[in-house]
């Protein structure tokens, strides 16, 4: 699920590309502007290397850490079903991580570096899963939007420049279709049920909205950086697209439960064809992304117990004559 | 101080909030192994991506978990990464082929054009 990422901006463009053979550049951008893919062995700007190694290792970590909040309703879910959807759901999560680790391992940064990046919180994974789920109806909640929002964002990244990420993407879109409908048919059972259900996903929807207006980050300065990113094919679309594609779609099949949402001025703008909407709080966001959220020290502790519990036997089962390689593709 | 979580598998779990073990190093998270599958008899094996393993049974066993849980599949191999040898795009020119190689194509061969023109012969005898 879950893939939003935070490109730096900070670089001019003369930086970006400054030491790059120029004949070099011309054939690499002449191949992504046909269309082509790029493949792991393939020459490539170091840019293009930092803001991919970047962006799929995010978008990995935030599948690993995003199954832990929906974890969380595992022992408790309403019934047998839904707990086998459910554990089968996060098991598609941690699974989505092992291909994106293997994505980003292509262009040379190996597996256990970007979990010590993680784990030392070096490195980000998306903001909504430093918050909690209170509920059963919280994870309804995430299941339905978290995964749809996530699927707009993974299906414009699929058609990325980068093969392996390409690769990884189609499997991962494919499979995140049941998390949509898993999701949609938990939100709908309780909005259609009792008083009290209907309460409940209410409240789950209220309080998850402005996470949910956070994920897809805030708007992108109008840079240059950003324009040689999308060039590059790396980023596949501006961070409000993305978000008014997401409210295009869903927003009205919230309303159409009859539930609400907290924002007065959440309307589509007849003469602009856009949302218009509050700006969401980006202080919030940038304290909580920082590590001042209510699960950030949580979440972690927990990734570093996985990895320090699960040692020995790691260390039983390694062959003393291993070597590792990157993954071919 | 011990993590009170949501999650009751968590709080049981007893974890210390500041802990800082739980870093990795080389090789932790083993050698990797390329994986192929075959959807059903009668068709190829196709590389599907890759996995993480002490041993080639166990990449079985995570490469079944990893690339099967959806559709079919009747057969699975795996090989270490390191044991396949690969060609470079950068040599991609090996593989071009050229007009001169036209004897290849079957379009290349045009023997109607010949028999009517024998044919056409006969009849003019």
């Amino acid at each position: 699920m879950y893939g939003n990422t935070y490109i730096e901006n900070s670089e001019k463009q003369n930086k970006l590309t400054a030491n790059e053979d120029p004949k070099k550049l011309a054939e690499f951008e002449a191949r992504i502007a046909a269309g082509d893919k790029i493949e792991p062995h393939d020459w490539m700007p170091a840019e293009y290397r930092k803001q991919l190694v970047r962006m799929i290792e995010q978008h990995a970590h935030s599948e690993i850490i995003g199954s832990l909040p929906e974890g969380t309703w595992i022992t408790r879910a309403p019934g047998f079903r839904r707990k086998l959807a459910l554990m089968a759901k996060v098991q598609d999560e941690v699974g989505h991580a092992q291909l994106l680790y293997s994505a980003a391992e292509t262009l040379g940064k190996s597996r256990e570096d970007m979990l010590n990046d993680l784990i030392k919180g070096n490195s980000k994974y998306s903001n909504v899963f430093n918050y909690p789920a209170l509920t059963w109806a919280d994870s309804a909640v995430i299941a339905w939007l978290i995964d749809a929002g996530a699927i707009v964002n993974q299906l414009a990244n699929s058609k990325g420049s980068y093969g392996p990420y390409v690769r990884a993407l189609e499997r991962i879109c494919a499979e995140e279709s049941f998390h949509l409908k898993y999701g949609h048919d938990n939100v709908v059972f309780l909005a259609t049920g009792t008083p009290k259900q209907r309460e409940m996903v209410q409240e789950a929807l209220t309080r998850w909205w402005p996470p949910i207006m956070h994920f897809f980050g805030p708007s992108d300065k109008l840079s240059v950086h950003t324009e040689v990113l999308m060039r590059w094919k790396v980023k596949m679309g501006s961070n409000d697209d993305m978000r008014q594609t997401f409210l295009d779609m869903y927003v009205p099949k919230i309303w159409d439960l009859g539930l609400t949402l907290p924002d007065p001025n959440l309307k589509k703008n007849e003469e602009t064809g856009k949302w218009d909407y509050t700006e969401p709080d980006w202080d919030e966001f940038k304290r909580v992304i920082n590590g001042d959220g209510p699960c950030n020290k949580e979440r972690l502790a927990v990734r570093r117990m996985a990895e320090e519990k699960g040692r020995w036997v790691r260390q039983a089962i390694l062959k003393k004559d291993s070597q590792y390689v990157a993954p071919l593709s | 101080m011990k993590i009170k979580s949501l999650d009751p598998r968590i709080t049981r779990a007893k974890i210390d909030e500041n802990t800082q073990e739980g870093v990795l190093n080389p090789m932790d998270h083993f050698q990797t192994y390329e994986v192929f599958e075959q959807k059903k008899r009668g068709t190829h094996h196709c590389h599907v991506g890759s996995v993480h393993a002490p041993s080639a049974e166990m990449a079985i066993i995570f490469a079944k978990e990893q690339y099967t849980r959806r559709g079919q599949c009747v057969n699975l191999w795996v090989v270490k990464t390191s044991d396949v040898m690969v060609t470079e795009y950068l040599d991609s020119d090996i593989f071009e082929t050229t007009e001169t190689k036209s004897y290849r194509d079957p379009n290349s061969y045009k023997v109607m054009d010949r028999i009517k023109a024998f044919k056409e012969r006969q009849t003019e005898l």
